[in-house]
């Protein structure tokens, strides 16, 4: 598999503009028959970026002063209130000009902040052209007019994945890269009479996830250590791991408290796919758990890849979240999780 | 044309404007919108499928059931120590199996004062406590990016006196209480049915994911006025020590409890398993040949 210049394989950019295009499926359509991917238009072998002009960005009300914008790229958070607007997320760069008008409609104060959930262009490609419109409050030691644009915030590793060394090419432009890291278990802000907690989650589809917790709204968004629309992608060459996303999902439902009857209640926004509740969360978990467990048992009986492959672990969930074609197949997904469950048992 | 011909032409066209005209902006002409009155409490009646419905149905028991190889896997991994787990406990039926289960049922309407158009129908069902809403002003369904719930998105029409009700966005849910699983992408077509004193409600479950064809069942109850359907709250606690991020589930090929249907009733495990086939009587003369003793 070849590595582009930004040292991502070619097949998980892939993944990640294919996941980008989930949302175009999601416009209202029921989609029918094997999974995402099998429906998904390829956004082309040439790593071109996926023609993004005819998808419109639709907004979902969730609860409290949080919504869910969904289009092309990762599903974007926002919230709004008299301090200004909170984005998670930013999606594609084409994408930019129609997630700022939406967000318009709903508040007609300052982007103030971005957090970014992780590293991929699917979710951060509009930082540069969403935080150049929106302001940071700046004064006291630095100055009033030191910052420009808003802030984003990350963890470092979001920064370091997004950066380079000196004399060495960056991915993505400076004016993209988080102005604000953390490297804590999580960091707190507070705002619009909002407790907003970003926990770190180590090691799950990347190594710089995190996931957002609107305490007031009580709404978290999850970044793609949850997705309603795939299998996981676990980007192995940027530290992610099966493991970290079970224990991501794991960490949410312990967070989400449903209300009466197991409904609503906290409400999950997925990196991708439709709005949840805990019940969708549980029934994802249970599945990547099982799908786990399974390849687990195969790789403990000595079987060789192919030998998991012809078992059909994911047997029962491939029409729900498989592909036989696109970026990122069930295959490719098997292959991830018997190859960390070997290291796993190699360890042992 | 002559005065007699010019008076029935005027007349049918008096009478066609007035069909067209008197025809309400939903689609439903008035005496059509009325339908029978569905409203009451009804007592379930459990003469079709019994030991399905109320002792549950046998581990491996798929027989009828249209599934594909899919739902069949995700049957024989079901450990029904998942429903110890806190998080599993309070969920309520869904609304294609709620009505199968304890299903004291309570229906009314709600009519909006200026038209008194019946708006929309609403469901209450005893066990768990679930409660729809059949939405009767021809509104569209929500995205698909919208939630999913267990009762789902259901929307009304009559058909003569029969209701006839779509719902959509519903939650991973089940058929049977044995892990046979309905995804959350398909559909619900039901038919409310009222004859007198007896409600029969027919189902209509499409399911792209699991099913092979679609699954129809009927189920019946009995108008009772004197019916009071108690509350039912839910509490869930941890009923078994384990490490967190457990999930109860059987590894392919050794959930040796699907033994026991066949066994207990003396029928060849093939059939048990369920698929389209097994819903027609065509399969009555397969079932006979597996019964066959091998030749000697």
């Amino acid at each position: 598999m070849k590595k582009t210049a930004t040292g991502l394989t070619r097949r998980l950019w892939l993944a990640f503009a294919a996941l980008a295009l989930c949302g175009v499926a999601l416009n209202g359509q029921q989609r029918q028959g094997r999974g995402q991917g099998a429906g998904t238009p390829n956004p082309g072998r040439g790593g071109a970026p996926p023609n993004l002009d005819n998808v419109a960005v639709h907004v979902l009300p969730v609860q409290g002063s949080v919504y869910m914008l969904v289009g092309a790229g990762g599903n974007v958070t926002v919230q709004v209130g008299k301090e200004g607007v909170l984005l998670v997320d930013t999606s594609f760069a084409q994408m930019s000009d129609k997630i700022v008008a939406e967000v318009r409609k709903l508040s007609d104060k300052p982007i103030r902040y971005i957090v970014n959930t992780h590293a991929h262009p699917d979710h951060i490609g509009g930082n540069e052209n969403i935080s150049k419109v929106g302001s940071t409050i700046g004064g006291g030691n630095v100055g009033a007019d030191a910052p420009t644009g808003a802030t984003i915030i990350a963890h470092e590793n979001v920064l370091n994945r997004m950066s380079a060394p000196t004399g060495t090419q960056a991915p993505f432009p400076v004016a993209a890269w988080p102005t604000d890291t953390y490297v804590s278990r999580q960091k707190e802000v507070y705002f619009n009479d909002e407790a907003v907690v970003i926990m770190h989650q180590p090691t799950a589809h990347t190594d710089g996830d995190s996931i957002v917790y609107f305490r007031r709204s009580d709404v978290i968004s999850t970044g793609d250590v949850f997705v309603t629309t795939t299998f996981p992608i676990i980007d192995r060459q940027r530290g992610g791991s099966l493991a970290g996303i079970i224990k991501s999902l794991n960490l949410l439902l312990d967070l989400a408290i449903p209300r009466d009857k197991q409904e609503g209640g906290t409400y999950l926004i997925p990196g991708h796919g439709r709005l949840c509740d805990e019940a969708d969360l549980l029934e994802y978990r249970d599945m990547v758990t099982i799908v786990r467990d399974r390849i687990d048992d195969l790789v403990k009986k000595g079987m060789t890849l192919d030998q998991v492959k012809a078992a059909k672990p994911t047997l029962d969930y491939e029409g729900r979240y498989g592909a036989a074609s696109g970026p990122w197949t069930t295959e490719m997904f098997i292959e991830a999780v018997y190859n960390e469950m070997r290291g796993a048992s190699a360890k042992k | 044309m002559d005065a007699l011909r010019r008076v029935k032409f005027a007349a049918g066209f008096v009478l066609v404007t007035a069909l067209i005209v008197g025809r309400p902006a939903g689609g439903q002409t008035l005496q059509q919108s009325r339908g029978i009155d569905l409203s009451g409490e009804w007592a379930p009646r459990f003469h079709e499928d019994q030991p399905e419905r109320i002792p549950g149905p046998d581990i491996g028991d798929y027989l009828g059931l249209p599934i594909n190889a899919a739902a069949r896997l995700h049957a024989d991994s079901w450990d029904a120590s998942l429903l110890t787990l806190p998080e599993h406990q309070c969920k309520p039926h869904p609304a294609d199996y709620s009505p199968r289960g304890p299903a004291n049922l309570r229906l009314w309407k709600e009519i909006e004062t200026a038209t008194q158009q019946v708006i929309a129908w609403h469901t209450h069902i005893s066990w768990q406590a679930p409660e729809r809403t059949i939405y009767m002003d021809d509104r569209p369904h929500p995205p698909e990016y919208a939630a999913h719930t267990w009762q789902g998105f259901s929307t009304g029409k009559w058909e003569g006196d029969v209701l006839v009700v779509t719902t959509t966005h519903l939650k991973m849910g089940w058929i049977r209480r044995n892990g046979v699983p309905r995804s959350d992408r398909a559909t619900l077509v039901e038919r409310f049915i009222r004859h007198g004193d007896v409600l029969t409600l027919i189902s209509w479950i499409n399911d792209p994911i699991y099913l092979e064809e679609p699954f129809v069942r009927t189920t019946n109850w009995a108008l009772d006025p004197r019916q009071n359907i108690a509350a039912y709250p839910c509490q869930a606690v941890v009923e078994v020590d384990r490490p967190q991020g457990i999930v109860p589930h059987h590894l392919p090929g050794t959930n040796t409890f699907l033994n026991e249907f066949p066994t207990k009733f003396n029928i060849p495990a093939e059939a048990t398993r369920g698929g389209a086939e097994t819903m027609y009587p065509e399969y009555i003369l397969k079932l006979q040949a597996m019964r066959k003793p091998a030749a000697k």
